[in-house]
């Protein structure tokens, strides 16, 4: 078999549930780093620009509305599906977190199971959220007042290096579960097992522009990201001058900024399974009735 | 014999508790009185009459700095104290806010302009409740937002808290009560034009003995709100007011570890739909619009009517709009009293200039006589307005409405939700199914069915989008207060 040329994968963005390759052309290496001194190009993923960002959030906003009306019961549903298609391609998941060389194969194992778990979990909290967080409000006076918990919109999501699998997963699961669109930007040197994510989901019936994954550089999209008008809220684990850049953008659309240390214990399953997850990714709404007239 | 007309004309009812108002104010630090460094003063008056009635200390960076360090040093203690002896306190503040109800109601229509009616059946009752219910909270916060270790929940520390001038003791009950009962300290500034009803607050915490430096009050204008802003050992800033000033704040604690919440301003859709009961949605429109004389960030300032009823609704409207009594808020029956300060009149009176200007056609009783001094602008709503009109876009502040119509839910909606802001919304129909369902359309932090402008310890508000982020009341507005 040694003989046998290699067919070396092109990753391509993943936007409105389509795959396209950068508009602008460019590509970024994937590097395996092990067993190879300063790492070998074993693949290419494309090099999303500015343009590729601002049709993902525009793929986004187009499904969101729909996403968020559908039952949380179903969203549930389909998180779970996305575990169940991952679940079968775990050797490959372990492969393409081993490939940057932060784990060796026992904490890359760990990794993807802890992944997988962590998808389960909040597919769970799809139809619970709101009964833990929302509820009705006992007020003074004769009215039935009550706070349902809403998702805030269009999420943009800014993922670490570290634990290229289970950070990107923990950043995004809290938006998709309460019913947010979601435009990711993996690690920019581990993006593989995001991608793997990105191919998993319309087998999972994650509708098309719910979730959009750009490989490319944090720096270059960041302020891109920073001043987008139409992105209500970011999240992102990212070095303090990037996020004091996504905090000068608050300032443009008072969008929300959730910024989470990249270097966080993502594998504490208790810190994370935490409805605080939802800090920053849904909105309290208060609707009043009077009762009684 | 002829028989003169009879008139219904109602006789002058003025409240007659007389308030000590002292002529000079110091900013409150580490629970006394004091001096500013600044050695500045400037005066506050009564809208209503163009009277001073106080010269009031102006805190520059040295006198809040002072502040700042007085909540530092209280901040150990005061988080340390047995959470069910800091809810004591705050019961102790509710209680005395009730006992001196009548007097702080008095003072705040003085310095307001608001009238009695409000400040006596509103802003006081809702100011002590907010104290009692969130007293409550101290020691069940580990309920609220239960921790993965199960341990309470932690204070963030100092809050930096600047408030507005529409409803003075009202904001800083729901600023300080959260913030004392999750454990931390407070810097609070009131606005420039209505900083009396705070310092009778401080008065309040020193009778019920709150350990020094727990509470800070600093007066002044937006020079000081700045410094206290940007105070490096400020660990959270809480804003209410315009959404330029809390742009200018985002960008002042960005790169920062400061935490944040803002409630800005709103352009607030009020939709009534031809199945409303309309006598019922009419008066939603008056305390939606003219209630403080529109001075309300989640004012109902844009009405959307379904076109069948449009007519119907603008001749009760208009009806109703000439039974408003406009005049000295002290009196009893006055429905609509004084702008807060000239700057804004200015601002409003510029906004119905404009509005005619594009074309809207502008409504009001006014021919009524309003008093020769003072800052006085008649209710009044703008029909013929197209979503483009400056009056359909941007906050006025004042009671102006801007009316507009709608044929289909969907429309309604649409152009309910045609704004950058989302703070509230009013939707009236008798049928349950569509208002929940037009409730869960809307972008927008408070939704009233078949009312508007109610409020409660209890009940969560806040805004979308660029009506600010973080909420103030029940559960939800803990998280704010808690690291």
């Amino acid at each position: 078999m040694t003989d046998r040329a290699e067919i070396t994968k092109t990753w391509k963005l993943f936007i409105g549930g389509a795959y396209p390759r950068s508009e602008s052309g460019r590509v970024l290496p994937v590097h395996d780093v092990n067993g190879h001194a300063g790492g070998r190009a074993i693949a290419y993923a494309a090099h999303a620009s500015r343009k590729d960002l601002r049709d993902a959030v525009e793929a986004a906003r187009a499904s969101q509305e729909r996403w968020a009306a559908s039952s949380g019961l179903l969203r549930g549903q389909i998180l779970y599906r996305l575990a169940e298609m991952l679940d079968g391609r775990r050797a490959e998941l372990v492969e393409a977190v081993r490939m940057g060389g932060r784990l060796g194969r026992g904490k890359a194992r760990l990794e993807v199971e802890l992944s997988l778990d962590r998808i389960v979990s909040f597919a769970g909290w799809c139809d619970k959220l709101e009964s833990v967080m929302g509820g009705r409000n006992p007020v003074a006076g004769p009215f039935h007042c009550f706070s349902q918990i809403e998702p805030v919109g269009v999420v943009a999501v800014f993922a670490p290096d570290e634990h290229p699998l289970l950070g990107f997963l923990s950043l995004i699961l809290p938006p998709l579960a309460c019913g947010c669109s979601v435009v990711a930007i993996p690690s920019a040197s581990e993006p593989v097992p995001a991608l793997i994510v990105s191919e998993a989901a319309p087998s999972s019936d994650i509708p098309a522009g719910v979730l959009n994954v750009l490989t490319g550089s944090h720096e270059e999209l960041v302020p891109v990201a920073a001043a987008h008008r139409d992105i209500d809220a970011v999240v992102a684990a990212v070095p303090a001058e990037l996020a004091t850049t996504l905090q000068v953008g608050v300032a443009e659309n008072m969008k929300r900024v959730r910024l989470i240390d990249p270097q966080a214990a993502f594998m504490d399953e208790d810190g994370w399974n935490d409805p605080r997850a939802f800090t920053g990714v849904t909105e309290v709404k208060t609707v009043w009735h009077p009762i009684g007239i | 014999m002829t028989l003169s007309k009879p008139s219904w004309e109602y006789a002058p009812a003025p409240e007659s508790l007389k308030v000590d108002i002292a002529p000079e104010y110091g900013l409150f630090i580490d629970g006394a009185f004091r001096v500013p460094r600044s050695g500045r003063m400037f005066a506050t008056i009564n809208p209503a009459t163009e009277e001073p009635l106080a010269q009031v200390a102006e805190a520059d960076a040295a006198d809040v700095n002072d502040a700042v360090v007085a909540a530092r040093k209280a901040l150990k203690g005061w988080r340390k104290l047995p959470a069910l002896e800091r809810a004591k306190y705050l019961y102790r503040i509710a209680r005395r806010i009730q006992e001196r109800a009548r007097e702080l109601a008095v003072l705040e229509t003085m310095d307001n302009g608001k009238p009695i009616r409000e400040t006596r059946d509103e802003d006081v009752p809702l100011a002590a409740a907010h104290f009692f219910h969130h007293a409550g909270w101290c020691d069940k916060l580990r309920y609220a937002l239960p921790t993965a270790t199960g341990a309470d929940p932690r204070p963030i520390g100092v809050c930096g808290q600047v408030i507005p001038w529409n409803f003075p003791l009202l904001m800083a009950a729901w600023k300080i009560a959260p913030a004392l009962a999750c454990g931390n300290t407070v810097v609070l500034k009131p606005a420039e034009t209505t900083p009396l009803t705070a310092l009778r607050l401080a008065e309040i915490l020193q009778e019920v003995d709150l350990p020094r430096g727990v509470v800070n009050i600093v007066t002044g204008a937006g020079a000081t709100g700045r410094e206290l802003v940007h105070h490096a050992d400020v660990d959270k800033v809480a804003f209410t007011g315009s959404t330029d000033v809390g742009r200018a704040i985002a960008t002042a604690v960005a790169g920062t570890s400061k935490r944040l919440t803002l409630e800005l301003g709103g352009k607030s859709p009020n939709i009534i739909f031809a199945d409303a009961p309309i006598d019922q949605a009419v008066e939603g429109i008056v305390s939606a619009i003219w209630v403080n004389q529109g001075q309300v960030c989640c004012a109902g300032s844009r009405l959307l009517v379904e076109e069948s009823i449009v007519d119907e609704v603008i001749e009760k409207l208009r009806h109703r709009m000439r039974s408003l009594r406009v005049g000295n808020p002290l009196d009893k029956n006055t429905d609509v009293g004084a702008i807060n300060s000239r700057a804004q009149l200015e601002r409003i009176e510029g906004y119905i200039r404009t509005a005619a200007s594009e074309g809207a056609t502008h409504n009001s009783v006014s021919d009524a006589a309003l008093p020769s001094r003072g800052f006085w602008c008649h209710p009044c709503f703008f029909t013929g307005v197209q979503p483009a009109h400056t009056i359909a876009r941007e906050e006025i502040f004042g009671p102006v409405l801007a009316v507009m119509t709608f044929r289909t839910p969907d429309e309604a909606v649409a152009r309910a939700n045609n704004t950058m802001y989302g703070l509230s919304a009013g939707i009236w129909t008798s049928r349950g199914s569509k208002a929940y369902e037009i409730a869960r359309q809307i972008k927008a932090g408070v939704v009233w069915c078949n009312t508007f402008n109610q409020f409660d310890a209890a009940a969560p508000f806040g805004g979308y989008r660029e009506s600010g982020f973080g909420r103030e009341g029940g559960r939800a507005g803990l998280a704010a207060y808690l690291a």
